[in-house]
């Protein structure tokens, strides 16, 4: 079958841009992205390509009474209808971790969009018709929408008969996961306190709202097996996932990573992989599926919406003695990543701070709202909002500001995590809190102008609702703490193939690894990386597939640290081969072959004073050296499952902000004037992609603090604002000016010294927001994100 | 149906057009232009934005029928279209063209291995590569095609002008500090250039 249009292609940069790691090189991607000529997924195109459309349940929870798809697929233009009964194997189900998730429901729905039947047409709109004729007859159940419903004694199973590995631990079969973490004597040390503070906090439903919609082609092979282009943050986790059900080998199925418009976790998760195989295998044809907006919303999983409920002891001047606290995680109708987000909320729930003495517990729950897994800070984002909302509370209790008492109880290098387990590289909370507090502050009424009131500054922007009447200023601040890695023994490894050969009379490095460019500038490192090593200007980035181990997930803010790990490993390799064979040829010539350590610089052999030994182009001549190796950083342990203790964690990133914000307090509108960020990044590799991705986690963070949540109906679990009309993400006009200080103290583990950086400016954001808010208004504000109603005190009721 | 428009300057027609199409539906399905983008089809993200008769529209929310017989232009011909007008001095109509043979120029470079370094860009595209304003690259389509009109009509925008101006251009990346940068950057230079 000829090949798509639209397939990813090498890059080779470096004819114009140079540099190694520690300079901030451009994009090699960056031309193809601002010329409209970089393929996403959904641009690929295939001659009589079909379009899949998906059915999705209408309801929340019922059982399937029947399917009717004969109307369907009588529609001219359609190709197929496939429902559960089509799918060619006994393996039915996907997961992460547990697989729980059907690719097509099978009498019964469990959420409300959930993937119901597949049609496959010519034209997209047919497709939609065709789906909207199969006549699906629901005998709608009861919805599970929180905690009390989920563990009520008469509780309907969101899933019967569960064998997975964490069904024998949980005190109830709608709780995926538990995780308690017990350290020191909390009854005890209560005992110390001069003052108590209690909090019960709720985080909203967050979405990653990445613009690229999901997407991709399958292309049906003449081996029985298919090709999938698809924008993944895993390809290796979606091919295993996705060839059992198929019911082919995973060398039949081969996937090539597609552009990829963003992600932040919500493509952690398999969403339209398996229906697009199963259309193309079927139909003998390709099959593109788009998803679009209000989809998308169904498609991915969601950040985790969570009650928090903590207490913290302080003595009077100012010294934490314990913290209680219970976190519950909303994980909805499927398992997805909720297992580790339970972990990470229970081992990073004391926060950057030192409190020997805790009893943590923390769940997630099966619900019939929707599915919640992955996204950018992963249970350490909604613990960071209770815990330093706790901390302004226990200052304003003792009567001390707020930055110093987080800065006594600053955690350091050295300091034991809730687990026992010490955090064994620098950890600058105080400093970073020090940093942000002494950033120039904004100036006060900056709506200001010799023409009046410029309202574009102002709390409702062109609504033009206030001219400075009502407006109140507020600062706050927050800081926290997020793991790098996947944790909890789980080898996470990464694998990089390096080449080095002479193209064209100059010694070129290919890279080729599976690590999911979602935007992140993964690529741009990697080039660095190998300039750096092998001293070459021209590096090759290869389009990441399945045709090299993998790579692991660009998740956990892991790339640069583990992929980038792994292309300095091999490059390493490579390297050592290339000086055998300027040994073997030059060896005799110069005696500091034999004797001094070899250096690849400037596209020459010299030793490490300087010497020049040799061109690489003379060593290598017409030979190619090429390395494919796996790496790994340090293994990690599972917490134990009664007392929570482990080593479970990797490395961590410390990130501080500080908030200033403007309220409007008749109207309850909320501007934030600026949001400065201090972060430690070890060694920031590429210094502009540094500021881009804490820049970027800000914003974030302050979506959920003022604007974003996906409202889902209490008393149907069904969504009820999937649009970007509905569903709000900050746009340019909402973001404030985000000045950063970027502090570079190296973790000695690490590749470089790097710390991952993309997800801990993510989690202090929405904490340094709120607390800016209190600042300005004087209100408790236990809730994110923030709306009018709770400003104004016209709030209705809780939702 | 057939609809005939121009795109970058370059003739073209569409055939078999459903009526429910898109503009932008068109431009990627039918006519290989899959620049424009698809972020939510709904008019509210702005990824898909192109000048239609010179201003700038979400084409998702445009019918194709709707420019029959007019004027388009997507970040494709952004490049071309922005040199034009620095040579021809003013292009706002959107009408001002592009020949054939710098048409099938860029159509031609979809295919090419390398980075595209020493491709010609426009101002706006050049600063936003070296202003780190790209980083998925979702959004960026529709945001130059935004920033290079507003520049075009406000050549010294203040920070407020720029945040008015690409308010209906959503970014999920950046914190859109970056983008600020490089439409800063691109009026110093045009500035610079005058």
């Amino acid at each position: 079958m000829a090949s798509p249009s639209g397939t990813p292609t090498k890059i080779t940069q470096g004819s114009q841009t140079k540099g190694g790691i520690g300079e901030s090189t451009l994009r090699p991607d960056g031309t193809l992205k601002v010329t409209g000529e970089f393929a996403y997924s959904s641009d690929m195109w295939h001659e009589d390509m079909l379009w899949g459309q998906i059915l999705r349940s209408t309801v929340a929870h019922a059982e399937i009474v029947s399917i009717d798809t004969g109307e369907a697929l009588a529609m001219p233009g359609v190709y197929a209808v496939l429902t559960y009964d089509d799918l060619p194997t006994a393996v039915k189900n996907y997961g992460l971790e547990i697989q729980d998730t059907p690719v097509l429901a099978h009498g019964k729905v469990r959420h409300h969009g959930e993937p119901v039947a597949l049609v496959a047409a010519d034209h997209p709109e047919t497709a939609r018709r065709a789906a909207a004729k199969i006549k699906v007859d629901y005998r709608e159940l009861p919805v599970i929408t929180d905690e009390a419903s989920a563990t009520a004694p008469d509780a309907i199973l969101i899933h019967e008969n569960r064998d997975d590995h964490h069904a024998g631990h949980v005190p109830h079969p709608n709780i995926v996961h538990r995780q308690p973490i017990i350290r020191g004597d909390v009854a005890a040390a209560r005992e110390r306190a001069d003052v108590i503070v209690t909090g019960e906090y709720t985080f909203g439903m967050q979405d990653q709202a990445f613009l690229g919609p999901e997407s991709g082609l399958a292309v049906p092979e003449e081996d029985g097996g298919v090709h999938l282009y698809i924008a993944t943050q895993w390809l290796h986790s979606d091919l295993r996932q996705m060839a059992p059900v198929l019911g082919l080998p995973e060398d039949k199925v081969r996937m090539t990573l597609s552009g990829v418009g963003g992600a932040f976790g919500g493509r952690e998760d398999l969403s339209m992989q398996i229906h697009a195989c199963l259309l193309a295998l079927r139909t003998g044809k390709p099959v593109k599926i788009v998803y679009n907006r209000f989809e998308s919303f169904f498609g991915h999983v969601h950040r985790h919406p969570a009650k928090l409920y903590y207490e913290h002891g302080a003595t009077k001047d100012g010294k934490l003695t314990h913290m209680k606290c219970r976190i519950v995680l909303d994980g909805g109708a499927y398992a997805s990543a909720s297992p580790a987000v339970v972990g990470n909320a229970s081992s990073l729930s004391v926060g950057p701070y030192v409190v020997e003495d805790v009893d943590i517990e923390a769940i997630a729950l099966y619900t019939n709202n929707p599915p919640c897994g992955a996204m950018r800070g992963f249970g350490a984002v909604q613990a960071c909002f209770a815990y330093e909302a706790q901390m302004d509370k226990l200052a304003a209790k003792l009567g001390m500001d707020p930055v110093e008492f987080r800065r006594l109880n600053a955690m350091e290098q050295g300091t034991l995590l809730p687990t026992g387990q010490p955090v064994d590289s620098p950890a600058p909370v105080a400093e970073l809190l020090r940093r942000v507090k002494a950033m120039p502050m904004p100036p006060e009424r900056q709506w200001e102008s010799s023409e009046g009131a410029d309202v574009r500054q102002l709390p409702g922007g062109l609504s033009n609702t206030t001219h400075g009447e009502g407006v109140v200023r507020g600062v706050g601040y927050a800081v926290g703490i997020k793991n790098v890695g996947f944790s909890e023994g789980f080898d996470d490894y990464s694998t990089a193939k390096v080449r080095m050969e002479v193209v064209a009379g100059e010694p070129v490095a290919t890279v080729h690894t599976a690590m999911a460019e979602v935007g992140q500038g993964g690529v741009t490192v990697h080039a660095q990386i190998a300039r750096t090593e092998l001293g070459v200007t021209q590096v090759t980035i290869h389009p990441a597939d399945t045709q090299v181990g993998s790579a692991g997930s660009t998740s956990a803010s892991r790339q640069t640290y583990v992929t980038g790990g792994a292309v300095k490993n091999s490059c390493e390799l490579v390297r050592e081969k290339v000086l055998e064979i300027g040994r073997r040829k030059f060896g005799s010539y110069h005696p500091a072959w034999a004797t001094a350590e070899l250096l690849l610089e400037g596209g020459k052999v010299v030793t490490d004073g300087g010497e020049v030994l040799s061109d690489l182009v003379d060593v290598l001549e017409d030979e190619t050296v090429e390395v494919e190796a796996e790496w790994r950083h340090r293994p990690t342990e599972p917490f134990d499952l009664r007392t929570g203790q482990g080593n479970g964690h990797v490395q961590y990133s410390f990130a501080a902000h500080r908030a200033v914000v403007e309220v409007d307090t008749e109207l309850g509108l909320v501007k934030v004037i600026e949001l400065a960020c201090a972060q430690d990044v070890g060694k920031a590799l590429n210094p502009l992609s540094v500021l881009g991705q804490i820049q970027g986690g800000t914003t974030q963070g302050l979506g959920v603090a003022v604007m974003e949540e996906i409202v889902v109906d209490p008393k149907t679990a069904k969504v009820k604002n999937p649009s970007f009309t509905d569903y709000l993400i900050p746009t340019i006009l909402d973001t404030p000016t985000i000045p950063v200080d970027v502090l570079e103290l190296a973790d000695d583990h690490a590749p470089y010294g790097l710390r991952g950086i993309g997800e801990a400016p993510t989690l202090s954001s929405t904490p340094a927001v709120l607390a800016a808010i209190r600042n300005a208004t004087g209100l408790e504000l236990n809730r994110t994100p923030v709306r009018p109603e709770h400003l104004t005190g016209t709030q209705l009721s809780e939702g | 149906m057939r609809v005939n428009f121009t795109v970058n300057g370059r003739q073209q027609e569409a055939d078999d057009v459903w009526e429910g199409e898109s503009l932008l539906y068109v431009l990627r399905e039918r006519l290989g232009l899959p620049g424009s983008k698809n972020a939510c089809e709904q008019g509210e993200c702005g990824s898909c934005t192109v000048r239609l008769d010179g201003v700038p529209v979400c084409s998702c929310l445009v019918a194709a029928g709707q420019v029959e017989g007019r004027e388009v232009v997507t970040v494709e011909g952004l490049a071309d279209f922005a040199k034009q007008r620095a040579e021809g001095g003013g292009c706002a109509s959107g009408a001002c063209g592009t020949t054939l043979q710098n048409a099938q120029q860029w159509q031609a470079g979809g295919t090419d291995s390398q980075t595209g370094e020493g491709t010609e860009l426009s101002a706006i595209q050049q600063a936003f590569i070296d202003a780190g304003a790209v980083q998925c690259g979702f959004c960026t389509p529709g945001l130059l095609v935004a920033a290079d009109e507003m520049l075009e009509r406000n050549p010294t925008p203040t920070d407020a002008d720029i945040r008015e101006a690409l308010s209906g251009n959503l970014c999920r990346c950046t914190g859109y500090e970056k983008i600020m940068d490089a439409v800063r950057l691109a009026a110093a230079r045009q500035s610079e250039a005058v």
